[in-house]
């Protein structure tokens, strides 16, 4: 995380000359913690009407021990506002959001949450309803770029009677666990969700495989998936066996080392994850690679590697781990995109084509019948920049602009993008399909 | 499978102890001496070792019996040298752990043992292996600075101490470097080898035939992804240092011989197995325990043999006990050699396979020697070290016997229930272990 932008604006003259300057300083994000409060702070719970998304978030805050308040008292530090706009129907609705949240910004603590509710404009009766929908989208985006200290905003579309599914994802966004997560619509749609015993161990019990976990961000998803409670397969090519093994005993589950691309690569994970453990529950397909060029320059054996692992792996395997032998019902699948595979890239065309596909992917698999009868929940994370061994070969002056241009002055880090997927992966998330979450501090590119 | 001459029951009766499971191996790959491992210690190696195999089969905190392993070439300050491994693993530190050697039939013997005590049921899983480095090998003092160090050490007073140190000569500062050298004949393997290899007449071409195909079979079992679940790279190594995927008998045949005498020396620096750093283990384990694991059962242990020549006098070849280890496990079982699916032969020479079967094939040695009434006979090659072996891979001494326990369960699981695998492995000393697997 520590770029050298950031150790230079937390030094006492880069501090001063940040603030002079009025250069973003990047501060250090709350992130989860297990002896944590889920929110730091009291939080705010406003809505229009009668506001059913409010009434449950209450609730849910109060059987948390948070303290809940209905406005901003005199010199008080909000660790969050939720304010719920699921009865706008014309766009003068709107000013209960302005006068709710307005007198807040200025009473936030760093890293708070800002949480705007509301119906999905898919959903609307009428040209007006529509409207007032979608305008909510660009109100958390600006509040997003207007916030400072490491806090966020982002949205919730509630589909229309899917209410009860909506507190894996306010839990989530209220959390640590969200802290690279900003300016995001996440959608809450049809699916039984089941609450877990025990919201410390969200998936446990749970098999998941994680596919190049050797290191990087598949290594943080794997520990992050086994600290929720999950066993984890890790796979990840022969050659790097030595750091999987490492992965695999940290986290106490498996190492399988085999290549994605390989024809029978499904069929060796499933009969690992059911051998081994007895079944399979959440499938994370992580493993990708860069060859850039620009297009000009490019060669067909980047070009086909690039799709091969990134793509059309993920096919191939899907239509093992898929299976009616495959994946159990009520399952989770879980695709890496990127911001480039959303905003493209300069000398990223195959890479940008692969992650672009990935969106396509949870397009066509979160609506596929079959999938929907079995309960099987598909969703991407599409990562902005993170910092790992991928991003460290990205050259120097890019990377820091790379670090810069999003809304936490800041590169993410793996665990945020891990965080994201396990949240994907929780029984409690059975309502949230379909989704592409951007971890990406709210970066300027693609936005 | 091959169909046997005497059917044999896979079952176990009642009162027979019960067969321990080979669940599966690991090992880090081979490096030359002096190459990519040099700065890696045998615990550094064990070490890894155990870590791939516990990340393998989700071992990670957890106890097993006992682990049992040992080097060769070992420093002093190793003397708990797997215990400490094991410590230093993600097992539980509950783990219990001892050192074995038997030179290069250490790996085998500890798989034998922890088989075994699992038979007996004394423990229900257990691990063994082996570890060598011929890189980061022991220097010892030279023994008249040592005999002079320790009279001084017994000084009650520093008179004493300063008249046994009196005793210090310049020449005692050149460090004893270990040998591979017998102590009692002062030759070394290879020349000893060299001997046996004249004595039955094995042929320059017929060795870098073995030496080739050892190659050939290695890189093919790489190729097919035959070891990605039997290896971990260790230091970025990711195959065998030594192998020579394009190794051929014409390529071989240029090499200049490095053992025997004379225009008529065969043994050359390709057909004898390189100095080599490496570690291997093996995972075994009760059915029972296997399963509950949802761990998989490649293979059975089914027999197990050691001999011992009488090389001292020259009576016999150094390298030829396991000659005399197969007819006792052979008249045990009701077997015959070519009852067997597969066959691994250590490549400590390539000589030393070939006079091995030269052996068996003799109907003399066969009388005179083994007290047989018919020769053994001839085994058929294409079961012979099908996925190459000592040669190709290397040598890092007690490392081969995980080595191949490993490979050959797997291979024998692949040919399918029933089938049977023979290990071989000659030794230092003039002994020899065998071993048979059964697969699962
Ligand atoms: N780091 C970022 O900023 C960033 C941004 C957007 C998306 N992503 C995506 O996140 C994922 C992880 O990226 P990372 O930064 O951790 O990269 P990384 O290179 O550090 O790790 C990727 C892992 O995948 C493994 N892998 C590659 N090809 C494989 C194959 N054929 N079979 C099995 N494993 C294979 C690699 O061995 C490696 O361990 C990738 O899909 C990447 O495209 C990363």
């Amino acid at each position: 995380m520590a770029g050298v932008y950031a150790g230079f604006v937390s030094s006492p003259i880069g501090k001063k000359l940040a603030t002079q300057l009025g250069l973003p300083r990047p501060v250090r994000l709350r992130r989860y913690a297990a002896d944590a409060p889920l929110v730091d702070g009291p939080v705010l719970v406003a809505g229009l009407g009668s506001a059913p998304i409010a009434a449950r978030v209450r609730d849910l805050l109060k059987a948390q021990d948070v303290d809940v308040v209905g406005e901003v008292a005199q010199g008080t530090k909000l660790g969050a506002v939720v304010v719920d706009l699921t009865e706008a129907a014309t766009p003068a609705d709107l000013e209960v959001l302005r006068s709710t949240v307005a007198p807040t910004l200025r009473s936030l603590r760093p890293s708070a949450r800002v949480v705007v509710v509301g119906r999905d404009p898919r959903d609307a009766d009428g040209f007006a309803q529509s409207a007032v929908r979608r305008s909510l989208e660009g109100i958390t985006r600006s509040i997003g770029k207007e916030l400072r200290a490491g806090a966020t905003a982002n949205l919730v579309l509630v589909r229309d009677g899917a209410d009860g599914g909506v507190d894996s994802t306010v839990r989530f966004l209220l959390s640590g666990r969200s802290a690279y997560v900003d300016g995001q619509v996440i959608r809450v749609g049809e699916g039984t969700p089941a609450e877990p015993a025990d919201w410390a161990e969200p998936l446990a019990g749970k098999v998941a495989v994680v596919t190049g976990a050797a290191r990087g961000i598949g290594a943080s998803i794997a520990e992050v998936l086994a600290r929720d409670g999950a066993t984890v397969v890790c796979v990840d090519v022969p050659s790097a066996g030595e750091a999987l093994a490492r992965t695999a005993n940290k986290v106490g589950g498996t190492a399988l080392q085999l290549d994605v691309t390989a024809a029978d690569a499904g069929r060796r994970i499933l009969e690992h994850a059911q051998s081994r453990h007895g079944g399979l529950d959440i499938v994370v397909h992580n493993a990708g690679i860069t060859r850039d060029k620009l297009l000009a320059n490019m060669d067909d054996s980047r070009w086909a590697s690039v799709l091969s692992v990134n793509l059309e792996s993920i096919l191939r395997m899907n239509e093992t781990l898929l299976g009616d032998n495959g994946i159990r019902d009520g399952g989770h699948v879980v695709l890496v995109s990127s911001i480039a595979g959303i905003a493209g890239n300069r000398g990223q065309t195959n890479y940008a084509a692969s992650k672009a596909g990935v969106i396509g992917l949870v397009d066509a698999m979160s609506t596929d019948e079959r999938l929907r009868k079995r309960g099987i929940t598909v969703n991407a994370v599409a990562p902005g920049f993170i910092e790992t061994e991928m991003t460290a070969k990205v050259p120097f002056a890019t990377r820091e602009v790379g670090r810069l241009l999003n809304s936490l002055s800041q590169g993410g880090l793996p665990i945020d993008v891990a965080e994201t997927i396990a949240y994907f992966g929780q029984d409690a998330s059975a309502a949230v399909n379909g989704n592409v979450v951007r971890v990406c501090g709210q970066s300027l590119l693609g936005a | 499978m091959a169909t046997r001459s005497t059917p044999r029951s896979t079952q176990q009766s009642s009162s027979a102890p019960r067969r321990a499971a080979v669940i599966g191996g690991n090992r880090i790959p081979f490096a030359r001496a002096n190459s990519t491992y040099s700065h890696a210690s045998n615990q550094d190696m064990l070490t890894a070792t155990l870590d791939g195999l516990v990340a393998r089969f989700g071992l990670a905190g957890e106890q097993v019996g006992e682990v049992v392993a040992g080097a060769v070439l070992k420093h002093s300050r190793d003397f708990n040298l797997t215990r400490e491994s094991v410590l230093g693993s993600s097992l539980a530190p509950t783990t219990p752990a001892y050192d074995v050697q038997q030179a290069c039939g250490t790996g085998l013997e500890a798989a034998i043992l922890v088989a075994n005590k699992i038979a007996l049921g004394q423990i229900d899983s257990g691990i063994a292996g082996g570890t060598d480095t011929a890189s980061d090998a022991p220097i010892a003092l030279n023994e008249g600075l040592r005999q002079t160090l320790l009279a001084a050490n017994r000084a009650k007073t520093p008179v004493q101490r300063a008249k046994a140190l009196t005793g210090l000569r310049p020449n005692q500062l050149v460090p004893s470097i270990p040998q591979n050298v017998e102590p009692r004949t002062g030759l070394s393997m290879g020349e000893h080898m060299a001997q046996t290899a004249k004595q039955w007449g094995v042929s320059r071409e017929a060795q870098d035939e073995i030496a080739a195909a050892s190659h050939q079979h290695l890189a093919a079992a790489y190729d097919r992804g035959f070891f990605d679940d039997l290896l971990t790279p260790f230091k970025g190594l990711t195959r065998d240092q030594n192998l020579r995927p394009d190794s051929s008998v014409e390529k071989l045949a240029k090499l200049n011989p490095v053992f025997g005498k004379g225009p008529d020396a065969t043994m050359t620096a390709g057909n004898s197995t390189p100095l080599t750093d490496g570690a291997a283990a093996v995972l075994l384990g009760s059915d029972e325990w296997a399963a509950e694991r949802g761990l998989p059962v490649l293979a059975h242990v089914v027999d197990a043999q050691t001999a011992a020549v009488d090389y001292v006098t020259g009576h016999e070849g150094l390298l030829m006990a396991p000659a005399y280890a197969l007819p006792k496990l052979l008249e045990r079982q009701g077997m015959k050699l070519q009852d067997f699916d597969l066959v691994e032969i250590h490549e400590a020479f390539a000589s030393t396979v070939l006079c091995t079967l030269a052996a068996w094939e003799s109907e003399e040695f066969c009388r005179d020697r083994l007290g047989l009434d018919a020769p053994i006979g001839e085994l058929d090659r294409s079961k012979l070290n099908v996925n190459g072996s000592s040669l190709a891979a290397g040598h890092p001494f007690a490392a081969t016997g995980g080595r191949i326990v490993a490979s050959l369960a797997k291979a024998l699981h692949e040919k399918g229930s029933g089938a049977r695998g023979l290990i071989s492995v000659c030794a230092a000393g003039g002994q020899g272990v065998m071993a048979i697997l059964e697969a699962a």
